[in-house]
C-alpha cells in the first residue's frame, strides 16, 4: 500500500515515516503530501507561543486532556531548537506529556529546528498537513521557547496563543513589537507566582493602546496555574470563543487565504530555485559563474537576467 | 546546489522502571546531542509500552534504555516484544547501567544490540551508535 493511503488507514508507523521524510527533505515525501492534501483543510490548527520556561509543554498537555475529554483527537507538534554547533537537539517537551502517550486519539511529534528560525522547524507545515490528514481534529504547535521575534506561527495556526509568567521585566519588554502583535490569547502562567495581576494589568495596558476596529477581536488575557489545573477550562472557552469568532467574522476564510499564500510562494520560490541550479549544473558550472563575476568579466545582476530571460523565453 | 536532504540520527532516550537515577541517562542524552544528533529524551518511569508508543511515534533509528533498577531482564525483553508487536523491528534497542555480565550476554542472545555498563566513555556510545545505523 502507498504511503498516503496507510496514513489515510490510520496507520501510526506510516504517519511517522513520512514526517520524517518530510523533514528530511526527501523528494519521497512528495507523491504522499500531493494524494493527501485533498483530506486536509478539517483541522483547527491553534499554536502556542511563549518564552522559554513559561509553561507551554505543561498547558498543551492540559489542554489536550481537555480536548480530548471532549472526544476531539489533538496531533501535537513539539518544536525544541537544533544547537547550532554541533547539528544535535535534545527534544525534552513530551517529558511533560506523558499520559496521552498511550492514547490512540493523539499523535506526538517532537522536531527540531534544524537551523530554521522563526521558532518553528522548516517542515512544520507540511507536518500539519499530515497530521489533518491523518484525522486529528485539533492540532497543537508547541514553538520553541522565543524571545521577540519569532513569530512565524502566525503563517501556521488559526488561533495563536501568547504565554507568558509574572516578573518577565518591566512593562517597557511588553511595547516590543513582535510577539504581543501575534497573540489572540494572552496566557499568564505560573500566576500564583508574585507579580500575576501586575502582569496582567501591564498586558491590558499594551493591549489598550491598540485600536481595534469595532466587532473585531480584543485578545483576552487568562491567568493559568498549568501544573495545578487552574484556570484551564476558562482558557479553553476562550479558545472556543476565538474559534467561533474566526468562523463567524470570516476572519478563517481570510487567515486561510494569507497562509495559503505563503506557503504556495514558498513551494514556488523552492522549486524554482530547484529547476535554476538544474539549468546552471553541477558546482563547477556554478563555481566558474562566480568566478567570472569576481574576475569582473560580468555582473551578477547582468548575468542572472539573462538566465532567466531564456529559461523562461 | 539544490538543497541538501538532511538526515539525522534519531534516538530515543528512555528511563523504564521505577528508579530515579537519571544522571547517566542525561549524561548520554547530551553527548549524543553534542555529537550532532536528534535525542528524544522523556524523562523518569516510563512503561515499556509508554517507551515504544513514544519511539513509534518519533521514528527513531535507535532506543536507548537506561536501567539501574535491577528489572532488566524483565524490561528488555518487554520493550523487545511491543517493538516486534508494533512492527519496529529495523529499531535497534541498545541499554545501559548496572547489569551482570551474564545477563548481558542473554539480553544480547534475545536481540538488545548492545549494553554499556559504568565506566563506559560517551564516546564509545557515540561511535557505536555511527555505525550501527545506517542513514
Amino acid at each position: 500500500m502507498k504511503l498516503a493511503d496507510r496514513v489515510l488507514n490510520k496507520d501510526v508507523r506510516a504517519v511517522a515515516r513520512l514526517i520524517t521524510l518530510v523533514e528530511n527533505g526527501d523528494p519521497e515525501a512528495l507523491p504522499a503530501l500531493k494524494a493527501l492534501y485533498p483530506h486536509t483543510g478539517r483541522a483547527y490548527i491553534l499554536g502556542v507561543t511563549g518564552a522559554p520556561g513559561a509553561g507551554k509543554s505543561t498547558l498543551v498537555d492540559k489542554l489536550t486532556s481537555a480536548f480530548r475529554s471532549r472526544g476531539q483527537t489533538v496531533g501535537i507538534i513539539a518544536v525544541d531548537p537544533t544547537s547550532p554547533f554541533t547539528g544535535g537537539a535534545i527534544l525534552g517537551d513530551r517529558i511533560r506529556m506523558q499520559r496521552h502517550y498511550l492514547d490512540k486519539g493523539v499523535f506526538i511529534r517532537s522536531m527540531a529546528t534544524r537551523g530554521h528560525l522563526g521558532g518553528l522547524a522548516v517542515a512544520t507545515n507540511d507536518v500539519v498537513h499530515i497530521l489533518d490528514a491523518y484525522g486529528m481534529d485539533i492540532i497543537l504547535i508547541e514553538t520553541v521557547g522565543v524571545g521577540q521575534d519569532e513569530v512565524e506561527i502566525v503563517k501556521t495556526a488559526h488561533t495563536c496563543l501568547v504565554i507568558t509568567v509574572p516578573g518577565m521585566g518591566d512593562d517597557i519588554q511588553a511595547i516590543k513589537a513582535g510577539i504581543l502583535e501575534i497573540g489572540d490569547i494572552f496566557v499568564v502562567n505560573k500566576a500564583d507566582r508574585e507579580g500575576a495581576d501586575k502582569t496582567v494589568k501591564e498586558l491590558e495596558i499594551m493591549l489598550g493602546f491598540n485600536t481595534y476596529p469595532q466587532k473585531s477581536w480584543k485578545p483576552p488575557i487568562y491567568k493559568t496555574i498549568a501544573v495545578k489545573d487552574e484556570g484551564i477550562s476558562a482558557l479553553v472557552e476562550g479558545i472556543d470563543a476565538h474559534l467561533s469568532y474566526l468562523k463567524d467574522s470570516g476572519e478563517l476564510k481570510k487567515r486561510k487565504l494569507n497562509q495559503t499564500e505563503r506557503e504556495f510562494l514558498e513551494i514556488l520560490q523552492h522549486n524554482l530555485m530547484q529547476q535554476a541550479m538544474a539549468k546552471i549544473g553541477d558546482r563547477e558550472a556554478l563555481t566558474r559563474l562566480l568566478s567570472k563575476i569576481v574576475n569582473r568579466e560580468a555582473d551578477p545582476y547582468s548575468l542572472v537576467e539573462e538566465m532567466v530571460k531564456t529559461w523562461f523565453a | 546546489m539544490a538543497e541538501e536532504k538532511q538526515k539525522k540520527i534519531r534516538v530515543l532516550i528512555a528511563k523504564p522502571g521505577l528508579d530515579g537515577h537519571d544522571r547517566g541517562a542525561k549524561i548520554i542524552a547530551r553527548a549524543l546531542r553534542d555529537a550532532g544528533m536528534e535525542v528524544i529524551y522523556t524523562g523518569l518511569h516510563q512503561t515499556p509500552e509508554q517507551v515504544v508508543a513514544t519511539a513509534l511515534q518519533e521514528d527513531v533509528d535507535a532506543i536507548g534504555l537506561s536501567i539501574l533498577s535491577g528489572a532488566h531482564n524483565y524490561l528488555f525483553p518487554r520493550v523487545l516484544e511491543l517493538m516486534k508487536e508494533k512492527g519496529l523491528e529495523d529499531v535497534m534497542l541498545f541499554g545501559g547501567g548496572i547489569i551482570p555480565d551474564e545477563d548481558i550476554v542473554k539480553l544480547k542472545a534475545m536481540g538488545v544490540k548492545e549494553i554499556f555498563t559504568p565506566g563506559t566513555s560517551t564516546e564509545e556510545v557515540i561511535q557505536f551508535l555511527r555505525e550501527n545505523i545506517k542513514k
